[in-house]
């Protein structure tokens, strides 16, 4: 059992944990994630590894309450314990100088670009960071990433917060500013990732896009979380789940993203009619 | 001297007692529950089936068994009614008779070398096999095996499949075995750690400069699913058997109470005939109900199915149908990227490839579309790489499984042994718990040295 050392509220339907993961703690590199599984009879779901404290055994872990499972997992507090967590799986990001670099996040996809900027800076880049989201109450790490990047822009959709609009346009402002532009990270929902890569794609500048694919097991043994990369299919889980985004095919992600909405919707059902009957 | 000259009585021939039938459940009321099928001998019909054995000195059958089970013996205790001890019997060799019991292909091991079965059908031992090792479970209390004595060596043992278990039970008892599974190696010593993928969160290196092992026995199997690479494969709906079987089964998605998703459509199209596919045909219908068609498709004929007999029989009698001698040659989707049709191509036999069986050959102008809402694909593992990729002085084939001496199960690197699937790709348990049990062996004698 994984026992939760802290928890904390970073914005609505957002929650950290820290858990404990000794192993994991000691031996995980920034890009690679966990699957944890809450209890005997839950889903497996990936979780990046926002951060992790090797001394105190423990690993950071964001998670978005979007759905039944993730809401399932949000509702533990601190002295609960996850039955399983997995890892650290994946492809840890390749990190080197390449000299600037923008990062580009979008919503909780900020969780998974920070240990990849820190791990950038680092490696000696000068990075520029986008931090986007909806509105003001759902901007996440914004000191954390402060304290990685030399430059830290914030957008909104709705302006209350930074500036108004998206990451993809930001980007495009550096690039006609003539910014040298040496490689970009692109993190977020699908769309937008997809929407970085249309932007850096004329440009050819080397673009990288973390896939939150569907998996299971998270080591390769159902291929559920494939995915079309130039003519290859890949495992996202033990390939990736960093892939060059000029060669992704966003569209079929995007779609496998709903083949589930059905069941997921009718879990959601059980859980609203569990609260009603606590509430009568 | 009339008497000398009366013709002899014909031999009042011994009547001969046929094979017994194992009790099936009806098709009908099986594909309702996920259940077993097969319900195991009765004690009357073990008796009965045990009679058949003939005691034979020779023996055939222990040399056509992996790991050279004990069978007139254990068959002579069932014929005195001892089930227990006859289940004890077996398990001096294996480990695990339910499961062997149930899932080794005997047809081409134990019994396909029965002297009974030169004349008739040959003793059916691994009906008998489960029976005992069923009675056992239900009747006796598993007894902890008496536990050598502590030589101050730590052995890592990487993966707990039947190979896994097989090496941390032979290097931990002493000698006579009762009974053995996880909890009984637990039992005996072993501390099982569970979450731990070697090769991510530690790798083999660490595990014995850092962690103290002084050997380590790799049985991780063959995990990573083959796909067709035909176009269209990523539409929603197609996945490995893996993935299917593993929602189904592992993750219980048949229980309400267990959170996985699972979905099958009205037409089901399964690729592959082996017992994967049989398996993953059956859960399917299972899964879909009533109005769910299910059919193998398979690019060969029936009699080059790799499946056994018994479970191709099972899935016919539940309703599958068998798409032979068709292989699809791409997937087509609608506009949610959902699976609807797959297109195929007739085959024809031709001459026999490396593997001996006829090499299936496209019949031009045969291509057909067939509607398939789910489509499961069932083409067998290859090893995973977690554990190549991270110990670079482990040497493997170019299909990624460890090369290994196949008398000892050394690896190219010291200290560190291995057995089963990841040695020989995908095969059989007993095949894994005999290569686990070679590695047992070695692993004393390394660490004695």
């Amino acid at each position: 059992m994984f026992k939760i050392t802290a928890k904390e509220v970073l914005a609505p339907n957002v929650t950290r944990f820290s858990v404990e993961a000794p192993d994991v703690a000691r031996s995980r590199q920034p890009g690679q994630f966990v699957v944890i599984r809450a209890e005997e009879t839950s889903e497996r779901v990936p979780l990046t590894i926002v951060d992790s404290d090797p001394e105190k055994g423990t690993i950071d872990l964001i998670i978005q309450d979007a759905g039944y499972s993730t809401h399932c997992i949000s509702c533990f507090e601190v002295g609960d314990a996850f039955q399983d967590v997995l890892g650290p799986l994946g492809k840890p990001t390749h990190l080197e100088k390449f000299g600037t670099v923008v990062c580009v996040g979008g919503g909780v996809g900020i969780a998974v670009l920070f240990p990849i900027a820190k791990g950038l800076k680092e490696a000696g880049n000068y990075v520029i960071t986008i931090n986007g989201a909806r509105n003001k109450e759902l901007v996440i790490l914004e000191d954390e990433l402060a304290k990685v990047s030399d430059e830290l822009i914030i957008t909104t959709d709705d302006g209350s917060y930074g500036i108004k609009g998206f990451g993809t346009t930001v980007l495009q402002g550096l690039i006609d500013e003539g910014r040298k532009i040496d490689f970009v990270v692109a993190i977020g929902p699908t769309i937008m990732m997809k929407a970085v890569a249309e932007v850096t794609r004329p440009y050819k500048i080397p673009t990288i896009a973390s896939l939150n694919a569907m998996m299971i097991d998270g080591t390769g043994m159902c291929g559920g979380c494939r995915v079309t990369v130039g003519d290859e299919v890949k495992f996202a889980c033990v390939d990736g789940p960093e892939f060059d985004a000029h060669l992704v095919d966003f569209d079929e992600q995007i779609a496998k993203h709903h083949y589930y909405d059905h069941e997921q919707a009718c879990e959601m059902e059980k859980i609203i009619a569990e609260a009603e009957q606590e509430r009568s | 001297m009339a008497e000398e000259k009366r013709s002899r009585p014909p031999r009042q021939k011994k009547e001969r007692i046929p094979r017994q039938e194992m009790p099936v459940r009806p098709p009908e009321e099986r594909i309702q529950d996920f259940n077993e099928v097969a319900l195991g001998f009765t004690e009357e019909l073990a008796l009965i089936e045990a009679k058949r054995c003939l005691q034979c000195p020779k023996h055939p059958c222990m040399e056509g068994c992996p790991v050279s089970v004990d069978i007139p013996g254990f068959i002579h205790l069932v014929s005195e009614g001892e089930f227990i001890n006859a289940a004890q019997k077996i398990k001096e060799t294996n480990l695990l008779p339910a499961v062997c019991g149930r899932v080794c292909p005997q047809e081409e091991q134990c019994e396909q070398v029965c002297v009974v079965g030169k004349i008739d059908q040959p003793v059916a031992i691994g009906r008998l096999e489960r029976f005992v090792a069923d009675y056992e479970r239900e009747h006796a209390e598993a007894e902890i095996p008496e536990i050598a004595p502590a030589t101050g060596k730590k052995v890592a043992v990487v993966g707990s499949g039947p190979a896994g278990i097989t090496v941390a039970y032979e290097l931990l008892q002493a000698k006579a075995i009762v009974a053995a599974e996880i909890e009984t190696i637990k039992k005996m010593g072993a501390e099982i750690k569970l979450d731990m993928l070697i090769g991510k969160t530690r790798t083999i290196d660490q595990l014995l400069e850092e962690d103290g092992f002084d050997a380590i026995f790799i049985g991780t199997g063959a995990g990573l699913p083959m796909f067709l690479n035909l176009p269209g494969e990523n539409l929603n709906g197609i996945s490995s058997a893996n993935e299917f079987l593993t929602r189904v089964n592992l993750m219980k998605a048949y229980r309400d109470d267990y959170d996985t998703p699972v979905k099958v459509g009205k037409n089901v199209a399964v690729i592959g005939a082996g017992n994967v596919a049989m398996d993953a045909a059956r859960s399917a219908k299972r899964v879909g109900g009533e109005d769910t068609e299910v059919s193998i498709v398979y690019r060969r004929a029936r009699d080059q199915m790799p499946a056994r007999e018994e479970e191709i029989h099972h899935a016919e009698e539940e309703g599958i149908i068998f798409n032979l001698l068709t292989n699809p040659i791409r997937f087509i989707g609608d506009d949610k990227h959902n699976v609807k049709q797959m297109e195929c191509i007739r085959m024809e036999l031709g001459e026999p490839d490396e593997s001996g069986r006829r090499r299936p050959i496209p019949i031009k102008g045969s291509e057909h579309t067939v509607d398939a809402d789910t489509v499961i694909v069932a083409l067998g593992t290859t090893p995973r790489k977690f554990i190549a990729e991270t110990t670079p002085d482990l040497k493997t084939s170019k299909w990624g499984t460890f090369l290994v001496d196949e008398e000892t199960g050394k690896t190219s690197k010291e200290g560190v042994f291995a057995g089963g699937d990841i040695v020989t790709g995908s095969a059989t348990v007993i095949k894994a718990m005999g290569a686990g049990r070679v590695a047992a062996q070695s692993i004393k004698e390394y660490l004695a040295d």
